[in-house]
């Protein structure tokens, strides 16, 4: 009877009100996923500063509007600071031979009291779209989504470019075998430095478009972001791979991580939508991105185990013992 | 071409794991000389091929290419006058990558890499008459990702990479030592012609002393972290095996302690 009362309560009016909602946030995340992707994919270097330089690009986006800049000039200058903290891991990991996790915890730490220095030490800042030009807001759904899908477009071709160049090609191999790279005149340690930074611009860019659409920057904005980011990169890959399969291509791979940031949000509609309290999102998506990065290494547990392996082979000798019983 | 003179080189200075690798090797290349190197287990072969290639900076010595002291400069900037080949089939070329876009990365050795495309349509023509080389149906898959290849096709790749921009040195260690016996011989043989073709000057690394006898010019044997023997010419042709532990007992006064070398 409970459970008649509790679907009785669930309005699939409101879970197609909130949609477009999920798509629009789903988009601005699923850019700062592809920063991600270049340096967990690409770069093999889990990166961490992303929860720091993320919150960076809100911070640095609202202070500079607020303070009489053009929307445009504070979002370049949002993505010049993201990569200056990318630049900044890379340093602490290529000179000074930090690891990559810590070099980025590092980062992401210190990037917590510079960006409330930023916002002139408040751990939030209102940026309401009645008294600035903003490009994207949560007022504006359709035209937030469009503006959203306009720069993830404009970015994913920009990456497919750029990685397809002697440079990017460089930072590709930098990423997946480091020794050969080197032997190839490969400066690792300069492809490292590029890759950190371009992919902590792209995040804090996205920081940025968040902050305008939420009317705010807050300093916990980008808490938790790396899982989320990973959330979207592993959702897409495996969806890619189940649509697209053997045609899955460089550029398919970026419109893929795109739209698991989507996937990734419109499901956090769906859990908000069933009643699961706000409070428990994080744990929600890190049991999600722990599923999903699990589900690989356990297919290929499943066709391989010693355990099946010791039941194969029980089985072979008792029925070898028994045919020579007879 | 290539000139070494007296390299030094301690690992683990002053730990328990103290190993002198490289005890003074003096060691001179004319342009065109193919060199093999055999020796022990820890005789330093590879220790001295890392040292050439600027694996990490050596301790006391010079290191000259074509007349460049290279000593000061890290393995990057080196790689500019260097092919290398290596033991593992996977270090020296890149599994996610298709097998173009490898020779690719291979043809702008030493250049600047800038924001041109990574491959040009003139380079995919060229790769592919190259690949055809290899007699391997590579040149059909050149848009394969390399991580599909096997071992041999890899070793095989690898070496025309290391090629693709001449060299002023090849330097290939125990570049078949991972590969069955009848895949090492055929990458042996294109070793060869790949050497005589575009005439370069190479050093290679066995661990078989017939392979040693068999290719190249010349012949060294080193031993703690030295040159210990340095054939060549007329005597080089007419060596054996026997020959060769008779001359390392002389030299050494030890015997000869690996079997794979004898048996290989």
């Amino acid at each position: 009877m409970s459970l008649l009362n509790y679907f009785a309560t669930l309005n699939p009016v409101a879970f197609t009100n909130a949609l477009p909602g999920n798509i629009a946030q789903g988009l601005i995340w699923g850019i700062m996923a592809l920063g991600v992707y270049i340096t967990f994919r690409l770069l093999d270097f889990a990166d961490l500063t992303v929860d720091g330089s993320f919150a960076t690009g809100g911070a640095v986006t609202v202070m500079m509007t607020i303070n009489g800049h053009s929307i445009w000039v504070s979002l370049l200058c949002a993505c010049i600071a993201g990569l200056l903290a990318g630049l900044c891991t890379g340093l602490l990991h290529t000179k000074l031979g930090i690891p990559p996790i810590l070099a980025g915890i590092l980062t992401q730490i210190a990037l917590y009291s510079i960006n409330l220095n930023i916002m002139d030490r408040h751990a939030n800042q209102a940026l309401s779209i009645d008294k600035y030009n903003l490009i994207i807001s949560s007022r504006q759904l359709t035209h937030a989504i469009i503006v959203g899908a306009i720069f993830a477009i404009v970015l994913i071709a920009l990456l497919y470019w750029y990685f397809g160049t002697e440079q990017g090609s460089a930072i590709r191999a930098t990423g997946c075998n480091p020794a050969m790279s080197k032997a190839q005149g490969i400066n690792i340690d300069t492809m490292k430095l590029i890759g950190l930074a371009l992919s902590n611009g792209i995040v804090a860019l996205s920081g940025g478009l968040l902050a305008q659409y939420s009317g705010f920057s807050d300093v916990n904005m980008g808490r938790g972001g790396i899982v989320i980011g990973l959330a979207a990169v592993i959702i897409g890959e495996v969806l890619g791979d189940a649509i697209l399969g053997k045609h899955m291509d460089f550029k398919g791979r970026l419109t893929f991580v795109v739209l698991g940031g989507i996937i990734y949000y419109i499901v956090i509609g769906i859990v908000l939508w069933l009643k699961m309290p706000s409070d428990d999102l994080k744990l929600f998506t890190a049991i999600i991105v722990a599923v999903f990065l699990a589900v690989p290494y356990l297919k290929g547990k499943s066709k391989s185990s010693f355990k099946k392996a010791g039941k194969r082979s029980a089985a072979a000798l008792s029925s070898a013992s028994a045919k020579e019983g007879k | 071409m290539l000139e070494i003179r007296n390299v030094h080189k301690t690992f683990n200075l002053g730990t328990i794991n103290e190993k002198h690798a490289l005890n003074g090797v003096d060691l001179t290349l004319d342009e065109g000389d193919f060199v093999t190197v055999i020796g022990g287990n820890g005789a330093g072969k590879s220790t001295m091929l890392n040292a050439i290639a600027g694996s990490w900076p050596v301790d006391e010595g010079s290191i000259l290419i074509d007349g460049v002291d290279v000593t000061g400069l890290p393995e990057f900037k080196r790689a500019t006058f260097l092919g290398r080949v290596f033991q593992d089939p996977m270090t020296g070329t890149t599994a996610t990558m298709q097998i173009d876009e490898n020779l690719a990365l291979a043809a702008r050795r030493g250049q600047r890499r800038g924001l041109g495309w990574g491959i040009s349509k003139k380079e995919k023509t060229q790769f592919h008459e190259l690949l055809k080389t290899l007699d391997l149906g590579l040149e059909d898959r050149m848009t394969s990702k390399v991580g599909l290849l096997s071992g041999g096709q890899r070793q095989a790749v690898t070496l025309l990479m290391a090629s693709l921009k001449k060299p002023k040195v090849l330097l290939l260690d125990e570049h078949t030592a991972a590969l069955d016996p009848k895949t090492a011989a055929k990458v042996l043989a294109l070793t060869d012609k790949i050497i005589e073709e575009n005439h370069l000057t190479a050093m290679m690394v066995t661990h078989n002393m017939r392979d040693a006898i068999a290719h190249g010019n010349r012949l060294i044997m080193m031993n703690n972290g030295r040159v210990i023997l340095n054939i060549s010419g007329e005597e080089k042709k007419r060596l054996t095996v026997e020959d060769l532990l008779v001359k390392f007992e002389e030299v050494s006064g030890e015997e000869f302690d690996s079997d794979k070398a004898l048996l290989g």
